[in-house]
């Protein structure tokens, strides 16, 4: 390393992945429903989905976390949206192309995706 | 990309408790289950809680899994990592609520500490460069080269209070400062850390070390450009094999780095830094004697002045901190002395590191700011003492140090305020002792360990603790005088006067602070010829309660020395010349029959 540049695009590549490892009771809480119900309707490739998105566009302050069945099976993948004063969206039969646009629209900009809402 | 990251640690503790074996479970599992693109694995140094290992931690939830075992990894893995499920009677219970699982900073061993020296322990990967440098590692170092001079360095160190945090609590930035200004014109100069950490109960260096490395490397270049020295020596115990493995890899990536070496950062600055490993001897955390040692000789200490700082190591001005002193030197420059001295109290800043051991629930490592009492150390950090025993008093600063007694427990612990009570914060070992707890017999215990540990060079220390041990032992078998307690205090205070270097005299500390609290404890041995804590075996003895005695013969079948006899349904008895006091018959009894005086 010859420069303090280089040791800061290390530090700033490095600072999403470790920053993983702290607790921010402020943040947004992306839960994504992983029952044999949800994994079997996809729910581990919106999941993903959702922790790439979120990583590859630098948003701050949002856990993406998993939850057990939570008993509407026949919605999956469902995904809850928490947001930091724990206010609850729901998102049902989510896919991977649904889950870029809910980072998008929700995430980032604040605007609930109502199409994908459950009713 | 990982969505989930596992940290396991790697710390000693939890190594022995078998962490190695939980890791390896755990990447076959994620492996089967195919999650290994999503879920990283990483080892990580300790994270304080060593009663309750092995520790596993997975996040982004911050669930801590304790006491994991190899056979609860499918578990887990299938169930949290795989379906989001968290299997509740593997988690930390003290995390358990009635709604769920509350975050480990809400449990009592986590919500009063402060973590500055700590902070990376249990977060980061040891062996990973780049986790450090995510965690806002190397810039300090690369601010010190870049914006500041070095007697600006000196002055933010001196300005934000550190003292040293390896026992005797000098002032950091003054030694630097002596060191940069004594002589002039020195050719070379050295920046040495003691990582020879040798208290019985201590091991916040060695966690440092094992969990966060590169934060000791970080700081001792920057002390390097602070006092004008290019080389750094670590002095490790030998018996710290993890820490030193990791000392390695550590230095070998700041090397690859370019954040050791020449000309770093592209500035005139180099800086190198050698290991050099401790054969267990305990004065060579002396620090002229360590000194001696990393020079090739026999390990031992020499008058003062002159001081390191004009003559160290081959001569040459020389710094020497410990490395929890290190630990916070980034810190401080990164976020100003302001920030650091608005922690703890008015002669004792920032935090402190204690290594809680003894009669303690939570055994382990903590950080709490300067001033903390020792009643929240102990009773809400520590979980209080185990089996409704009452607390009797706090061992702390090792053979240097004293015991406290429950009368000082609410005094804020600072440097000052521990001598002004007749112990010493040393490198931090707190040793919590109950009523079951002689205090004669822990004071032989540590006298035991300086005569061991003496090097030989002074008389006072050599021959004096000897002499002190001799007559601790007549008073815990019960043949002392009071005269000889009278003497025993004597000598003492001319040890204390006489001896060559800090460890002889500080050695009659744990004799003259019990002596302090607990005289009654030896006017007993030496007047009543009894032990009240029941553990000095000569003065000790057993006898069966004829009347609680159903004549069940468990003792005598019990007893090594055939000292009991007595026939079946009929109450025993104890021949006492032939009793060893070892207590196996009164393990034994179902009736409460025998009791020990």
């Amino acid at each position: 390393m010859k420069s303090i540049e280089e040791l800061n695009a290390i530090r700033d590549k490095m600072k999403d992945q470790v920053g993983l490892r702290s607790e921010n009771p402020d943040c947004t809480k992306v839960v994504v429903a992983m029952g044999t119900c949800g994994i079997n309707a996809g729910a581990r490739e919106v999941l993903n989905t959702f922790a790439e998105e979120i990583a590859a566009k630098k948003v701050k302050d949002v856990m993406v976390s998993q939850s057990g069945c939570i008993g509407m099976c026949k919605y999956e993948p469902v995904v809850e949206v928490y947001g930091p004063g724990n206010e609850k969206v729901t998102y049902v039969e989510m896919t991977a192309d649904k889950a870029k646009e809910v980072v998008e629209k929700h995430i980032i900009n604040g605007q609930i995706v109502n199409d994908y809402v459950l009713k | 990309m990982y969505r989930s990251h596992v940290l396991i640690c790697g710390g000693t503790g939890c190594t022995s408790s078998g962490s190695a074996k939980i890791e390896e479970a755990l990447r076959t599992e994620i492996e089967k289950n195919g999650l290994s693109s999503e879920v990283q694995v990483v080892k990580t140094g300790c994270f304080g809680l060593c009663a309750l290992g092995p520790i596993m931690i997975v996040y982004p939830e911050g669930t801590f899994y304790s006491m994991v075992k190899p056979e609860d990894i499918p578990e887990i893995v299938s169930e949290h990592l795989l379906k989001g499920r968290i299997v509740s009677r593997l988690v930390y219970q003290e995390t358990v609520t009635d709604d769920g699982i509350k975050s480990l900073n809400d449990t009592d061993f986590y919500k009063n500490q402060h973590r500055i020296a700590l902070r990376n322990c249990g977060v980061i990967n040891p062996e990973n460069i780049e986790e450090y440098i995510g965690r806002d590692g190397y810039q300090a170092l690369a601010k010190v080269l870049t914006q500041m001079q070095p007697d600006d360095v000196i002055q933010t160190i001196l300005d934000s209070g550190l003292r040293g945090r390896g026992g005797g609590g000098f002032p950091t930035g003054m030694k630097w400062k002596l060191a940069r200004n004594i002589v002039k014109d020195a050719d070379q100069k050295y920046v040495c850390c003691n990582a020879d950490e040798g208290d019985p109960g201590a091991f916040m260096d060695r966690s440092v070390l094992e969990g966060d490395p590169h934060v000791v490397l970080e700081a001792m270049a920057i002390a390097g450009y602070a006092i004008g020295a290019t080389q750094g020596y670590i002095y490790v115990r030998a018996e710290y094999p993890i820490a030193v493995q990791r000392l390695e890899i550590a230095i070998n990536q700041a090397r690859e780095y370019g954040l050791l070496g020449k000309n770093i950062f592209g500035t005139d600055f180099s800086f190198d830094i050698g290991l050099r490993l401790g054969a267990g001897a305990f004065v060579c955390g002396e620090e002229t004697a360590l000194m001696t040692s990393i020079e090739g000789n026999r390990g031992e200490p020499r008058p003062r002045p002159p001081f390191p700082a004009e003559k160290g190591l081959f001569q040459k001005p020389t710094i020497l901190n410990n490395v929890e002193t290190y630990a916070n030197i980034p810190q401080i420059i990164l976020n100003g002395a302001d920030w650091f001295a608005s922690m703890g109290t008015e002669k004792s800043k920032g935090t402190k590191v204690f290594a809680l051991g003894g009669k303690i629930h939570n055994t382990g490592l903590v950080e709490v700011p300067m001033g903390t009492t020792l009643r929240t150390v102990i009773e809400e950090i520590g979980g209080g003492i185990p089996n409704g025993k009452k607390f009797k008093a706090a061992q702390t600063g090792g053979p240097s140090g004293g015991c406290i007694p429950a009368e000082h427990m609410d005094i804020p612990i600072d440097y000052d305020n521990l001598i002004g009570i007749g112990s010493m914060m040393g490198s931090g070992g707190l040793i919590v002792m109950d009523e079951d707890n002689c205090m004669v017999d822990i004071a032989k215990f540590f006298l035991e360990f300086t005569v061991d540990e003496s090097c030989g060079k002074c008389t006072p220390c050599r021959v004096g603790t000897k002499r002190m041990y001799e007559m601790l032992d007549k008073i815990t078998k019960g043949n002392a005088t009071l005269e000889d307690i009278d003497k025993l205090e004597e000598l003492c205070y001319y040890i204390k006067a006489n001896a060559l270097c800090g460890l002889g005299q500080t050695a009659p500390n744990p004799v003259l602070s019990t002596l302090r609290y607990f005289r009654d404890e030896y006017i007993a041995h030496v007047v009543d010829k009894k032990c009240p804590a029941g553990v000095c075996k000569s003065l000790l003895s057993f006898e069966i309660d004829p009347d609680k005695c159903k004549g069940c013969t468990a003792c005598s079948r019990v007893c090594p020395a055939g000292a009991i006899s007595g026939t079946v349904k009929n109450p025993h008895v104890i021949d006492k010349s032939k009793c060893l006091k070892c207590g196996a018959c009164m393990e034994k009894c179902k009736f409460g029959a025998i009791t020990k005086k």
